[in-house]
């Protein structure tokens, strides 16, 4: 049946006038980013091999790990920032994304101990402790790095996929959804907890020996994932904006400062939102797996919805709505918990706790905001 | 059967102290005696392993304190037969009669050790066993019933009669009612093997039901352990009624803990409902509402203790108003001072809460410790209502129960027979009109805020009844309160209520099926997945009200 309220025709909507795109990177911003990730893929690598420990500018594994894990949640940050800062959805569920990416990396690493374990079994030790006689069905196949490399993207992906399908459908928004994302990690912690689950309950993974036939421990391993890590922090900033400056992305906005009206326009949210959030937890993932091999550990206390609560915090001492933002939030944020936690621990919650209250009432920019012209738009 | 009767009856007043003394040492010894005769004893260093096991029978029906040594060193290896035949228990290298424990001369190379097969070690152990009921000490009776329950041992049954009958502990004596029950299934009469089937159907303890389960048991070949068939029968129905009987107390019990559990996730969440509905923010230091609470309750105990502890018991009448009170404090300063400013935005709002709930933890733990403190419950509080054999209802939780309805019932008439109740749904429904109409909403907000987190106080002070008090009982409650409220829709008590005894009653249902864990991860999945139903609740506000 035709009617009046036909959309326009792929011809019409073609002369309908775009507006103006912004670059994906400018000039500027792109000659830094690229002297960035030149100089940490010369520099680390000397800095680290090269030079002495005596030396001043040694890059020690201590700090090659603490960068390494920050970078990591910086990534999480940023994928956190995805569907927080541009689509409006606070998910208060982003930590059991990255802990699953890390569980599947992490059931690669454990498969890579092969007989040097204290068992000397082919078996992880944490199953013969528990007396199981062969491995889980969803363990097979984990020896091979890359169907491992596979489950990291695909499980979280499916899963959020799903899940976000039945709550975008029914519209299920804000606080609600903030709080069903909390419910669904929760679950899912006390689920890992258990030792019938077959992911170590308690200690989760650990003791990992290599990584695709390489020591672990070994400086050489440790740069080239640090170097990894920063690969993929580079690459999911430039995915992120890819996403965000193009047509989609101003969808997406469009979703996160006024989502009736835009379903009035004609729109569906759904598509979009499901987009932005299976990418965001593909992300998330991503640096879960790229976080245990260089931690060294996974277990479900990574799942607590604490540890999802305080990535939104990077988000928004960051600057929501900014992609670098939630870089910089997450420097910020975990530097500060490294300094404070080793000096002050008493005081860290404290701290910790006063951001989260001071952010979003003096700074609800974040630090980006700071750097912007126009005040920053609130929006729900 | 005094062995020195006699000696009592003669009036002699001379005598009357060796009467005295001669009643003392034998009250001293074993009051019951059919006195083990040396005769008795011979038996046992006999060759015949029958006619030893007579003489253990013998030594355990007299079942005096001398007996039990002698079986003792028969147990170890210490008794001895003599080549004239007497009995000898050697202790530290001499050796001694076993009745009256005076030391005896003898040369080792006279002696034979008294020898035991298997079948009379096993009476042996059953006859110490048996005579360790006696015992005054109710762990050495405790474990002696369960060491008889391994090997039970027919020939005993008089003396478990007795020791049933003499038990003043209840708990031991359904164990000892039992045990007597298995013995007298095992009579070779058969009607003293019906009636012990009756007694155990009628007795309606469904842990009996092992018993004669293995009675209407056909074995491979089609006969029966058990040959007469009327005592079959009688089995059978009283297996029928003790499953009917457990199935009740289990369907009760679990009623029950589902409903206390319910009251307890109402006490947490009926706060938080009422200040979602109001100001559309999720408080995720409600949790911490419910701490203050049970530290204030803790604060009220220990001051009662030092100060008035004549009335410690009616501490809690104390405790509930403080509790309250400390709470809503807490909540009217903390709406007053950060949440007003951040009205319109409930994500950021979620956040700054969130930052709240860590800055109280962490100055709970700073002032008070990390580890829990001590409430403990007033004295009518502890025991408990025993409804069946099987069933216990505590009393703390039932007052909890009771004070959840009280909670709920205030709750409910302050929010619609007050001014303040009016003024508060005025503005939960329609914020604007309700300031248009000359409704400070601005005052309504405070109120209301710090009214949820006194009833959050309120649940923390009956939390502190029946768990443990530490700066992180908040967040052991924080996500049940979430889901309840998620699940019963906001703005009005009827949700909260049913969807707290709900959520109670269904983990309870659950719990046996999956365990603890499974059943709590199946309701946060039953939960998300009822929200793509019901995206506003059970309960949800109807018309323009509903878009908060």
């Amino acid at each position: 049946m035709k009617t009046d309220l036909e959309p326009p025709t792929t011809a019409a909507r073609r002369r309908l006038p775009i507006p103006y795109q912004r670059p994906m990177l400018s000039q500027v911003s792109a000659l830094l980013l690229g002297l960035l990730i030149l100089f940490v893929a010369v520099y680390v690598p000397i800095a680290a091999i090269v030079i002495p420990s005596t030396s001043a500018l040694h890059f020690s594994a201590y700090a090659m790990t603490l960068i390494g894990k920050i970078m990591c949640y910086a990534m999480a940050a940023v994928a956190l920032d995805l569907v927080w800062g541009y689509c409006g959805i606070l998910s208060l569920g982003h930590g059991l994304f990255f802990a699953l990416g890390g569980y599947m990396m992490g059931m690669y690493l454990m498969r890579s101990i092969g007989l040097d374990g204290v068992y000397h079994s082919p078996l992880p030790d944490f199953m013969v402790f528990l007396d199981w006689k062969a491995l889980p069905w969803y363990w097979q196949g984990t020896e091979h790095f890359f169907y491992a490399l596979l489950l990291v993207v695909a499980v979280p992906g499916i899963l959020a996929w799903v899940f976000g399908f039945f709550a975008f459908r029914s519209r299920v928004k804000g606080v609600y959804l903030s709080i069903i994302t909390q419910a669904l990690t929760f679950a899912a912690m006390l689920f890992f907890y258990r030792n019938e689950a077959g992911f170590g309950g308690n200690n989760g993974f650990t003791d990992f020996k290599r990584v695709l036939g390489f020591p672990i421990a070994a400086t050489e391993t440790r740069v080239s994932l640090f170097l990894l890590t920063a690969f993929a922090l580079a690459g999911s900033f430039l995915l992120g904006r890819f996403i965000v400056i193009s047509k989609f992305g101003r969808v997406a906005k469009a979703i996160r400062d006024s989502e009736s009206r835009l379903t009035f326009l004609g729109y569906n949210p759904l598509g979009y939102k499901l987009f932005i959030w299976t990418v965001s937890a593909v992300i998330c993932a991503i640096a879960g797996a790229l976080y245990v091999p260089q931690v060294g550990i996974i277990n479900p206390s990574e799942m607590s919805p604490g540890n999802s609560i305080e990535m939104a915090i990077w988000v928004a001492v960051g600057g929501r709505g900014t992609l670098f933002g939630p870089i910089i939030g997450a420097f910020v944020v975990n530097g500060a918990k490294t300094y404070l936690t080793a000096w002050f621990s008493e005081y860290w919650l404290l701290l910790l706790g006063a951001i989260f209250v001071l952010v979003p009432l003096l700074l609800p920019g974040g630090i980006a905001g700071l750097f912007r012209k126009r005040r920053f738009r609130r929006s729900p | 059967m005094w062995p020195n009767q006699p000696l009592r009856k003669r009036p002699l007043i001379l005598l009357l102290p060796c009467a005295v003394a001669a009643a003392v040492l034998l009250i001293g010894r074993s009051a019951c005696a059919g006195a083990v005769t040396p005769e008795d004893l011979k038996k046992l260093g006999e060759d015949d392993f029958d006619s030893k096991s007579e003489a253990i029978t013998r030594i355990v029906a007299a079942g005096d304190a001398s007996g039990r040594r002698l079986l003792e060193a028969v147990r170890d290896g210490n008794a001895y037969v003599a080549s004239d035949g007497r009995i000898l228990i050697q202790a530290d290298h001499s050796y001694a009669d076993p009745l009256t424990g005076s030391p005896v001369n003898a040369k080792p190379g006279d002696l034979q050790e008294i020898t035991l097969n298997n079948l009379l070690r096993e009476q042996v152990a059953g006859a110490l066993n048996a005579l360790d009921l006696k015992s005054p000490d109710r762990a050495t009776r405790a474990a002696a019933i369960q060491s008889l329950f391994d090997h039970t041992d027919p020939s005993l049954k008089p003396l478990i009669d007795t020791a049933r009958q003499a038990e003043p502990d209840p708990s031991l004596k359904a164990r000892l009612d039992q045990l007597w029950a298995i013995t007298d299934l095992q009579d070779p009469d058969p009607k003293k093997r019906l009636e012990a089937v009756q007694l155990i159907g009628r007795r309606g303890d469904p842990q009996l039901r092992g018993l004669i389960a293995p009675i209407v048991e056909a074995k491979p070949d089609g006969s029966f352990a058990e040959q007469d068939s009327t005592v079959r029968a009688a089995a059978s129905k009283a297996l029928s009624d003790l499953n009917f009987e457990e199935w009740k107390i289990r369907m009760v019990g679990t009623v029950f803990a589902g409903l206390s559990l319910g009251s307890v996730l109402l006490l947490a969440a009926l706060g938080l409902a009422i200040t979602y509905g109001l100001i559309g923010v999720i408080n995720m230091a409600h949790g911490e509402f419910l701490m203050i609470g049970a530290y204030a309750t803790y604060l009220v105990q220990q001051w009662f203790q030092q100060h008035w502890p004549i009335a410690f018991d009616w501490y809690p009448l104390a405790a509930v108003p403080v509790s309250f009170l400390a709470a809503a404090m807490a909540g009217f300063m903390l709406e007053r001072a950060i949440l007003r400013f951040l009205y319109q935005r409930p994500l950021e709002t979620l956040l700054a809460t969130f930052g709240i709930s860590l800055v109280l933890i962490q100055i709970t733990r700073m002032v008070f410790g990390a580890q829990n403190v001590q409430v403990s419950n007033p004295s009518w509080m502890s025991g408990g209502v025993m409804l069946m054999p099987d069933l216990i209802l505590p009393f703390n939780r039932i007052a909890i129960l009771i004070f959840a309805l009280c909670v709920v019932s205030v709750a409910w008439l302050v929010l619609n027979k007050t001014r303040l109740g009016l003024f508060i749904r005025a503005t939960t429904q329609n914020r604007t009109m309700a300031a248009c109409s000359g409704v400070r909403t601005w005052q309504i907000d405070s109120y209301a805020f710090a009214f949820g987190a006194g009833i959050a106080g309120l649940g923390g002070c009956a939390l502190s009844q029946i768990g443990n008090v530490g700066p992180d009982l908040g967040q052991t409650y924080i996500i049940d309160s979430f889901m309840t409220v998620v699940l019963g829709g906001v703005g009005q008590l009827t949700g909260t209520v049913v969807g707290a005894l709900g959520l109670g009653i269904i983990s309870k249902v659950l719990e046996p099926f999956w365990g603890a864990v499974l059943a709590k991860i199946a309701i946060l999945v039953f939960i998300v997945l009822f929200i793509q139903k019901r995206p506003r609740g059970l309960f949800a506000l109807k018309g323009r009200s509903a878009e908060i």
